[in-house]
């Protein structure tokens, strides 16, 4: 069976969406010669036309793929850094993300960003670490952050699919996983899936972080059965998979590498006790509120999520209730 | 020709073009986590715009920042120590090769996001003056910057508001792989001649040219003077960042780098002094950068608990992460 990296996932998720869509072309910053290592090869395949490198001009490109799909393409851009979405927030929602509605469903925006590399890439410091996805799902921006190699194929197959503005996010944290992939196959949006079925409590995992809650969930199996609840996509939310879960369990843990105020992982639980009963009050590990990630190693650790924090969380939440 | 300090141009070139090299071999032992953008090759714009700035301007620099926060005249030790992550840096470890800054010096800070600082900059020395001060301000940015809308846009705010600001942009002929040819629509000079602004380029491999265009412009803008624009042509000799010492990326012919090492800025100013004056500014440096790597790698990491010092200035404290 072929191993396949999530780079790499990526990249054939993009190779086959243009051989299957003329209108489907890249733009970024450095994607000819593949800096980030996503677009490699696809300049030789689908030439200059298809694959443009952009001066640094984030705003101004980001609105010009807005344009370009307002007009019947279908862009993706590639993002260097995810700091840039701040940059570019208001040519997304206040442009792509409101164009539909304001001229009363005259146009539809089919805009993908991809940001390879999200969260802290360690020692990239405080203007290049963010995790910005909450911020698109509270504007409701269409929302995915695939945490394996097939997910990372099918969710960015499915956002360039979607008629609507999709924001990728490929956590620097999962970009190093590698899977046995047998066949490549589109994810559909808003359906998130059971990564490891559990009884006692439901641990919802976001991103690159559902690799540390299954090497939780492993770790504590003798004590306590955890199930953890990959969403894969934040905005839509399947809330219906994920109510199905807590049902069963009773308890539920979330964990976000976003900030904790207005956060997603806020916004699961609010869902989650709305609907379900649940036996212990519920608990979320997140970055602080307001976070910005510290330079050196060891504090920019200390801001994120971390497994021991799940593990106490996860403990806490079994005692309780 | 040479001003009115050619050993402390010399020194100061010398100085960065050390630190960088010393810096790398600290990214290459780990000890430098995330790598950096070196400066090599580009030393004498820092060296030569900061020599015609006095103690107390401001200047504001780029993610390529080391040379422009030694220039300013920070302390290579601390500086080194921020580098590696720990306590006794500029920062103390929170800032790392991107953020670096002193205030103390007059340095606001490199800045990560390609474009921004130059806005930052005219805001500071404008407010500075209100209150009377006397400073001027050198903001620092790539070929790469000028293509982007805040950048032009503090163009337009400094040459409204005669906020005496030089705007000093390093063309080294690339942004990461893409060439200014592939970017630039008009030229950069052009860019300022649409604001009203006085537009001077300047060979940036000779550290006297750039001091000279530097002052005459700093003495225009205390005369009172509008902000002013400096195209220093220049060529970065190394990687973009250091990850491409790993990863080879084809953007760049190898003659073309060959060639334009030819023109380094070290051994320009080198020239000019006596070789018994030159011998003793590299040992004395070799002294100083000895003493700074011996510093940094004594000083302590911070302490964990410690991550969200700092976040607020006004005392908040903010909720942890945890469960
Ligand atoms: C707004 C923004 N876009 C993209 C990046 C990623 N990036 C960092 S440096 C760089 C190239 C900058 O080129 P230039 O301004 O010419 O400076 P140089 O690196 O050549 O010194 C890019 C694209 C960034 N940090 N900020
Ligand atoms: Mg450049």
């Amino acid at each position: 069976m072929p191993r396949l990296s999530y780079r790499r996932a990526l990249t054939r998720a993009l190779a086959d969406e243009m051989t299957r869509d003329e209108s489907v072309f890249l733009l970024g910053e450095d994607i000819r010669v593949a800096a980030a290592n996503v677009t490699t090869g696809l300049l030789k395949k689908f030439g200059p036309d298809r694959v443009l490198d952009t001066p640094l001009s984030e705003q101004a490109f980001t609105s010009f793929a807005t344009g370009a799909a307002l007009a019947g393409a279908r862009p993706v851009i590639e993002f260097q850094i995810p700091s840039l979405l701040f940059l570019v927030f208001e040519q997304i929602v206040n442009h792509a993300h409101k164009f539909p509605l304001m001229t009363g469903g005259q146009c539809a925006v089919p805009v993908t960003y991809l940001v390879p590399g999200s969260g802290s890439r360690t020692g990239w410091a405080g203007q290049h670490s963010d995790h910005p996805y909450g911020l698109f799902a509270h504007v409701g921006v269409t929302t995915v952050v695939p945490a394996t190699p097939a997910d990372a194929y099918g969710l960015l197959v499915s956002a360039i699919r979607c008629d609507d503005p999709v924001v990728v996010f490929a956590p620097a944290g999962a970009l190093d996983a590698r899977a046995d992939v047998t066949d490549l196959a589109p994810v559909p949006l808003g359906r998130g899936v059971v990564r490891r079925p559990g009884a006692d409590v439901t641990v919802v995992a976001v991103g690159h972080l559902v690799h540390d809650a299954l090497a939780v969930a492993e770790e504590l199996a003798g004590q306590v059965s955890v199930e953890v609840f990959d969403p894969r996509t934040l905005y839509p939310f399947d809330w219906d998979g994920l109510l199905d879960s807590v049902s069963r369990t009773g308890r539920l843990v979330v964990v976000d590498d976003s900030n904790r105020s207005c956060g997603i992982a806020g916004e699961i639980i609010a869902t989650v006790v709305e609907r379900v009963p649940l036996a212990a009050p519920p608990r979320r590990v997140t970055r602080p509120d307001g976070a910005v990630l510290p330079f050196a190693p060891a504090l920019d650790r200390a801001v994120q999520p971390g497994r021991d924090q799940l593990t106490a969380a996860i403990q806490l939440t079994c005692k309780d209730g | 020709m040479t001003g009115p300090d050619p050993v402390r141009l010399y020194r100061t070139v010398r100085l960065i073009r050390r630190f960088e090299e010393r810096a790398i071999e600290l990214v290459d032992a780990g000890e430098i986590v995330g790598g950096i953008h070196p400066y090599l090759g580009q030393e004498g714009v820092a060296a030569g715009v900061c020599a015609a700035l006095a103690a107390g301007d401001l200047v504001t620099g780029t993610h390529r920042g080391h040379g422009h926060v030694l220039a300013k005249g920070a302390d290579p030790a601390r500086m080194l120590a921020e580098l590696c992550g720990r306590v006794t840096g500029l920062n103390r470890g929170r800032g790392g090769s991107m953020h670096a800054a002193d205030f103390g010096v007059g340095v606001l800070g490199a800045n990560a996001i390609v474009g921004a600082a130059g806005a930052i900059l005219t805001g500071a020395v404008w407010a500075r003056r209100r209150r009377g001060d006397d400073v001027v301000g050198a903001t620092f940015f790539g070929d790469g910057a000028v293509n982007e809308g805040m950048l032009l846009e503090a163009f337009n705010l400094a040459a409204l508001w005669r906020v005496p600001v030089l705007f000093v942009c390093e063309n080294n002929g690339y942004a990461t792989t893409m060439p200014v040819e592939g970017a630039v629509a008009g030229t950069i000079a052009g860019r300022a001649a649409a604001f009203g602004m006085p537009a001077t380029a300047v060979d940036g491999q000779d550290p006297e040219q750039v001091r000279a265009v530097t002052a005459a412009a700093v003495a225009r803008m205390r005369a009172g003077g509008g902000p002013e624009l400096v195209e220093a042509r220049t060529y970065r000799f190394d990687a973009h960042h250091t990850f491409e010492h790993r990863v080879r990326l084809d953007y760049r012919p190898p003659e073309e780098v060959a060639a334009a090492r030819l023109r380094d800025p070290v051994l320009i100013q080198g020239d000019r002094l006596p070789a018994e004056v030159r011998a003793a500014v590299d040992a004395e440096v070799e002294a100083t950068l000895t003493a700074a790597v011996d510093f940094a790698l004594a000083g302590p990491a911070p302490d964990p608990a410690t991550a969200l010092d700092h976040l607020y200035a006004s005392g908040l404290t903010a909720r942890t992460g945890g469960g």
